[in-house]
């Protein structure tokens, strides 16, 4: 576990060249066993990620993306198939450390401050006090919340708490960020600058991110590639590269190619037919 | 939260007596003590009236009949202003080392039921923490545990006593054992309760970071449970002080506010009863606001919300 919080041991490049894929996933089934009918709540899913990636997966509910998030992320575990994340079984990438997860509310810790918040993953592995503090500032102030360590989650919005769960996954430096649509509760308003920041902090750290959505917006915005879902079962119907431009602004909302991937996503939902039994 | 609270201090005294609690409560006592007067001439009459005519006394007004309900040396029930006089004599008149003090007998209660507190709440957080962790003891041990309560503790205490009296323990340990007896229940049960508190989402989150029992425990599980704990301790804190008050009855105990219910029940003393009564519902009182401010300060410390 200490060369993942510590990862620029190994030389970056070389990494990259030989390294397998951030997530690889063949073949995955999973049933859940509900008494006498069992949902199939996901069923043969294919999906490789490559690092660097941004990928969203997104659907209407019920599709199974946040099951397949968690089936990453080793909160579930698959029924059938073959799972790797950095090349390893879940459960070995989950005891590495390997990933940094975001929930869909913050999930913070109501006695704790904001800055004992995002230091909780590093007490829990047991780094020093002082290195805790100086990552837990750093992280603070790429999610631009730097002077509210001291606060209590009660005292900030919601916009501001998910920030602060973000820092916490961002804290231990986990190369892949696993987000379970972490704006999903906020206004529009303040979404929309999150994924601005979103997409900077993207930029600038290289991370790679699997973001869980149900917006077609958010989606594009974000993407370098989309994975269309349909429920009943959860199935991968469509994958999309996007020829969207590195930088983005918000504008770009209204271009052609936008309009056109965006136009895409919505064919492959309703292909999936999930509307007629909703 | 910081600029509301100097405001809520420099209030008026009036002006909290109108906008808090203390005006409906003080009409509350007042209707209290008004129902006591009638009840100490109603249930003392007959006794005065019996003890006029056995002094050949023919001749009695009604103010001379309500005076003497109220100046009974052995009443029925004593009139609250006879009580007060009694507690100013055992409280205020007597060095607070005393044998006659109330002081020292409450005191006496109160080492025994603090000491048992300590051993209940400790008890009631290991088992806790056991039935929260294997599940088995959940299914083998929470039974005994309700069925330990159904006991009447007054039938349980003179065996407890006893035997621990022939292993050597007199005084204050066989009583706090009373008072653990009966405090560890809610503490187990508000614990179990608190300990299993935790959101799912929450526990995801440690197991993400691949956290082991203990830090899941420490960080997360006991910090959930703590304002469990303190609803849980105020009863307890109560029903410690019962437990040592019954542990003084059976004993024939030389001190305590249990000796002092039971010698005043032998020689008829109603109102040193009474006396001890209140002094017993005060230091429950006290005992259980101290559990409050604890608890105050701890979820303040906690980040809480005003």
């Amino acid at each position: 576990m200490v060369d993942v919080i510590d990862g620029k041991a190994q030389p970056v490049t070389q990494a990259r060249a030989s390294a397998p894929p951030a997530v690889e996933i063949r073949g995955l089934n999973l049933v859940f066993d509900a008494g006498d009918a069992p949902v199939t709540a996901l069923a043969d899913v294919d999906l490789s990620v490559a690092r660097g990636d941004f990928v969203s997966l997104i659907g209407p509910s019920g599709c199974g993306k946040t099951t397949l998030l968690r089936v990453m992320a080793d909160l579930e575990r698959a029924s059938s198939g073959t799972v790797r994340v950095n090349g390893v079984s879940p459960e070995a990438a989950r005891l590495a450390r390997a990933y940094g997860y975001v929930f869909q509310a913050p999930a913070l810790y109501a006695w704790r401050s904001v800055l004992r918040n995002v230091t909780l993953p590093l007490e829990i592995m047991g780094l020093p006090r002082a290195e805790r503090q100086e990552r837990a500032r750093r992280v603070l102030d790429l999610v631009n919340l730097g002077g509210f360590e001291g606060k209590f989650p009660w005292q900030l919005s919601g916009g501001m708490q998910q920030r602060v769960s973000i820092a916490r996954a961002l804290s231990f430096d986990p190369a892949l960020l696993l987000m379970d649509e972490p704006f999903g509760a906020l206004d529009e308003i303040i979404r929309d600058h999150l994924n601005e920041q979103l997409l900077r902090l993207w930029q600038r750290t290289g991370k790679t991110v699997i973001f869980v959505t149900h917006s077609i917006p958010e989606a594009v915005f974000l993407s370098t590639r989309i994975v269309v879902m349909s429920p009943r079962p959860g199935r991968i119907i469509d994958i999309i590269d996007s020829d969207l431009p590195a930088e983005r602004t918000l504008d770009m909302r209204e271009s052609a190619a936008f309009t056109a991937i965006a136009h895409r996503v919505r064919a492959g939902l309703k292909a999936g037919h999930s509307y007629d039994d909703a | 939260m910081t600029t509301r609270e100097p405001a809520a201090k420099s209030r008026t005294w009036q002006a909290r007596l109108a906008g808090g609690s203390a005006l409906p409560m003080l009409a509350v006592l007042l209707a209290l003590l008004v129902l006591w007067y009638a009840g100490t001439v109603w249930l003392n009459a007959p006794l005065v009236i019996d003890r006029y005519e056995r002094a050949g006394q023919a001749e009695w007004t009604a103010g001379q009949l309500v005076a003497d309900t109220m100046a009974m040396d052995r009443p029925l029930l004593p009139a609250p202003h006879q009580i007060l006089a009694e507690l100013d004599k055992t409280v205020f008149e007597v060095a607070p080392n005393s044998r006659r003090s109330l002081v020292y007998h409450g005191w006496v209660t109160l080492s025994s039921a603090l000491l048992g507190f300590a051993f209940g709440t400790l008890l009631g957080i290991v088992l806790a923490v056991g039935i929260v962790h294997l599940r088995t003891l959940e299914r083998s041990l929470l039974p005994w545990i309700i069925a330990s309560q159904t006991v009447p503790i007054l039938a349980i205490a003179p065996m407890i006593i006893v035997v621990l009296g022939s292993l050597g323990f007199v005084g204050l340990v066989p009583k706090a054992i009373i008072s653990a007896y009966l405090c560890f229940f809610p503490v187990t049960i508000g614990m179990v309760k608190g300990l299993t508190s935790p959101d799912p989402i929450h526990l995801d989150l440690v197991r993400t970071y691949s956290a082991s029992t203990g830090q899941v425990f420490w960080k997360l599980r006991w910090p959930s449970s703590v304002v469990y704990l303190f609803a849980s301790l105020k009863v307890a804190v109560a029903l410690a002080i019962v437990g040592a008050i019954v542990g003084e009855l059976p004993t024939g105990a030389q001190a305590g506010l249990g000796a002092r219910l039971l010698s005043g029940s032998y020689y008829g003393q109603t109102v040193q009863i009474w006396a001890a009564l209140v002094v017993a519902a005060v230091v429950a009182g006290l005992s259980v606001a101290a559990v409050g401010l604890a608890e105050r300060l701890t979820l303040e410390r906690m980040g809480g919300r005003p």
